[in-house]
C-alpha cells in the first residue's frame, strides 16, 4: 500500500486519483501507524517552505518518516515542495529542513540575457534524465512535465541528480539517492508522462 | 524581451465558467449561454491533453456566497492537468479548502480590490506559485482602461499597471489579466493592455478575452504573455456558435504561429 503523506500541505486528492488511475492501492494517511505500515510513501506539498516545515513537525510524523524513508529504505516519493523539505534548508525560509538529501533550496535566478526571467516558474518543461532509472523507464526522450515553483533544490553531491529542467538556467527536476526519490514537478498533473512516472513508482521503485 | 514560444512550448488554458447549472459562456462578461456539463467537459479535455484549466465560478460573488467545494472537488477529480480555480475566493480558509479539494491555484479578485492584505496574507501561508491575482479590465467612454471588480460590474477607477504591481509586490505568483470588453467577442486579445502589464511585472500574464482564432493566441505571446487563456474559441464553433469542446493540437497551433517554431 502506498501511503500519501497528509500533514495538510498539498493536492493529496489529485496525487491519489491518478495512482487509482495507474491501478495502484494508495491511501491518505496521517497516522504514524500509516506511515509506519506503508510499503512506499510520497510526500507531497504545496505552498510556502516554513509552513511546510511547521505542519510537518506539528503532524508528528517526522521520526516515522526518518525512521522508514531514511533508515529502512521505503521507497518514498517528495513532490515539489514535499522534495525541498527533504534538503536542509531553503531561501524561501527561515526553518532548517528534514536534513535527508545534501541539498539547500534557492530561488529560480535569472541569469541574465535579453528575455526577463519569469518567476515563478509555470507551465510545461521538458525534462531530460541524466542516467537511467527505474522511474523513468518507458518513458520518452524528453518527457514533458507540469513545475509550479519559485525554488528548486541546489544538490552538494552531483551524483544524487536525477534529471534536469531549464528555467533561466538548467536545474534538479528529479533527484534519487537509494530509495529516496523526488521530482521538482507535479507528476500528478501531468498527462501521460506523469501517468507513466507514478506508474514506475507504484510497481519498479 | 521574450520572443514568442515555439507553439510546441507555447502554454495554452482553456477557460471555463461555472454556473449554478453548469458550464456557461458569456459575452463582455454578461449574456451566459449554457454550454454544457463540467465532468464530461473535463474529462473531453483531458482526452485533449490540454496545459491546464481554468475554471472560473461566476454565480459565487453575485450570490455572495463562497466557493462549492463538493462541486470543486468532483471536478477537480477528473483533471489530470493542473487546475486553477477562482469565483467567491474571499478568506484564508477558503483557499486551503480549495488546495485540499485538488486545485492547484487559487485566483482571487474581488477580494482583493477590497483589501490588498489578503493577497499578502494568502501568499505568505500559502506560497506565491499557488495564487493567481485576477484583474479584469474594463474600458471607459473615452478609451482610458480600469480595473473592474465583482464579476466587471464595479468600476474601481484604478490603473491595471498599477494593480498588476501592487499585486506581484504582495506576493501573487501570477496575474490572470481579462478584458471585460473583448470577453466573447472574438476580436482578439486588447494587446496593448497585455503588452502594458507583462512589461511592468516579472511574474507570468495569462492573457484572457478575445481570442477568437489560434493567430490571436500567437498575438497574445507577441505581447509578453505567458500563456493564453481562452473560452468561446474552445467551447463554439462555426459561425452559429454551436457548442463543441475543442483544443488545437501542437501542430494545429504551429501552423497558426507566423514564422514557425525557432
Amino acid at each position: 500500500m502506498i501511503t500519501i503523506v497528509d500533514y495538510g500541505m498539498g493536492n493529496l486528492a489529485s496525487i491519489a486519483n491518478m495512482l487509482a488511475r495507474v491501478g495502484a492501492a494508495a491511501r491518505i494517511a496521517s497516522a504514524p501507524a500509516d506511515v509506519r505500515a506503508a510499503t512506499k510513501l510520497v510526500l507531497p506539498g504545496v505552498g510556502a517552505f516554513d509552513t511546510g516545515m511547521e505542519r510537518l513537525v506539528a503532524s508528528g510524523l517526522v521520526p516515522v518518516l526518518r525512521e522508514r524513508a531514511v533508515e529502512a529504505g521505503v521507497p518514498t516519493l517528495g513532490i515539489c515542495l514535499g522534495l525541498q523539505l527533504m534538503a536542509r534548508s531553503s531561501e524561501e525560509g527561515r526553518l532548517p529542513g528534514l536534513g535527508w538529501i545534501d541539498a539547500t533550496v534557492g530561488r529560480c535566478r535569472d541569469p541574465g540575457g535579453a528575455a526577463r526571467l519569469r518567476v515563478p516558474h509555470m507551465g510545461w518543461g521538458r525534462v531530460t534524465p541524466v542516467r537511467p532509472h527505474p522511474l523513468f523507464a518507458g518513458i520518452e526522450t524528453r518527457p514533458r512535465f507540469y513545475f509550479v515553483h519559485s525554488y528548486h533544490l541546489r544538490l552538494a553531491r552531483p551524483e544524487d541528480l536525477l534529471a534536469e529542467a531549464v528555467h533561466g538556467a538548467a536545474f534538479p527536476a528529479a533527484v534519487a539517492i537509494g530509495s529516496l526519490l523526488g521530482v521538482q514537478f507535479h507528476p500528478e498533473k501531468s498527462h501521460r508522462d506523469g501517468m507513466a512516472l507514478l506508474r514506475n513508482f507504484a510497481e519498479r521503485a | 524581451m521574450s520572443s514568442p514560444p515555439d507553439a510546441r512550448e507555447a502554454r495554452v488554458i482553456p477557460v471555463l465558467l461555472l454556473a449554478d447549472h453548469g458550464l456557461v459562456k458569456t459575452t463582455r462578461f454578461r449574456r451566459p449561454v449554457y454550454v454544457g456539463d463540467p465532468i464530461n467537459t473535463v474529462r473531453i479535455l483531458n482526452e485533449k491533453e490540454v496545459d491546464e484549466i481554468v475554471l472560473l465560478d461566476v454565480a459565487a460573488t453575485p450570490a455572495r456566497r463562497g466557493p462549492d467545494l463538493a462541486r470543486v472537488r468532483e471536478i477537480a477529480g477528473e483533471c489530470f492537468m493542473p487546475l486553477a480555480y477562482g469565483g467567491g475566493v474571499r478568506t484564508l480558509g477558503d483557499v486551503a479548502d480549495l488546495i485540499a479539494c485538488g486545485v492547484e491555484k487559487v485566483a482571487v479578485n474581488s477580494r482583493a480590490r477590497e483589501d490588498a492584505g489578503f493577497l499578502r496574507e494568502a501568499a505568505r501561508r500559502f506560497g506565491s506559485s499557488t495564487l493567481i491575482a485576477s484583474i479584469d479590465v474594463g474600458t471607459r467612454l473615452w478609451g482610458r482602461r480600469t480595473v473592474r471588480s465583482h464579476g466587471g460590474r464595479r468600476d474601481t477607477g484604478r490603473d491595471p499597471v498599477e494593480v498588476a504591481r501592487e499585486a506581484e509586490d504582495a506576493g501573487a505568483g501570477e496575474i490572470l489579466l481579462t478584458s471585460v470588453d473583448r470577453d466573447g467577442t472574438g476580436r482578439g486579445y486588447d494587446t496593448d493592455l497585455v503588452r502594458s502589464v507583462a512589461d511592468a511585472v516579472s511574474v507570468p500574464v495569462v492573457a484572457c478575452g478575445g481570442a477568437g482564432s489560434l493567430a490571436d493566441l500567437h498575438a497574445a505571446f507577441a505581447a509578453h504573455a505567458s500563456a493564453a487563456a481562452a473560452g468561446s474559441l474552445f467551447v463554439f464553433q462555426g459561425p452559429h456558435r454551436a457548442v463543441l469542446i475543442s483544443y488545437p493540437t501542437r501542430d494545429e497551433l504551429a501552423a497558426a504561429w507566423p514564422r514557425g517554431p525557432a
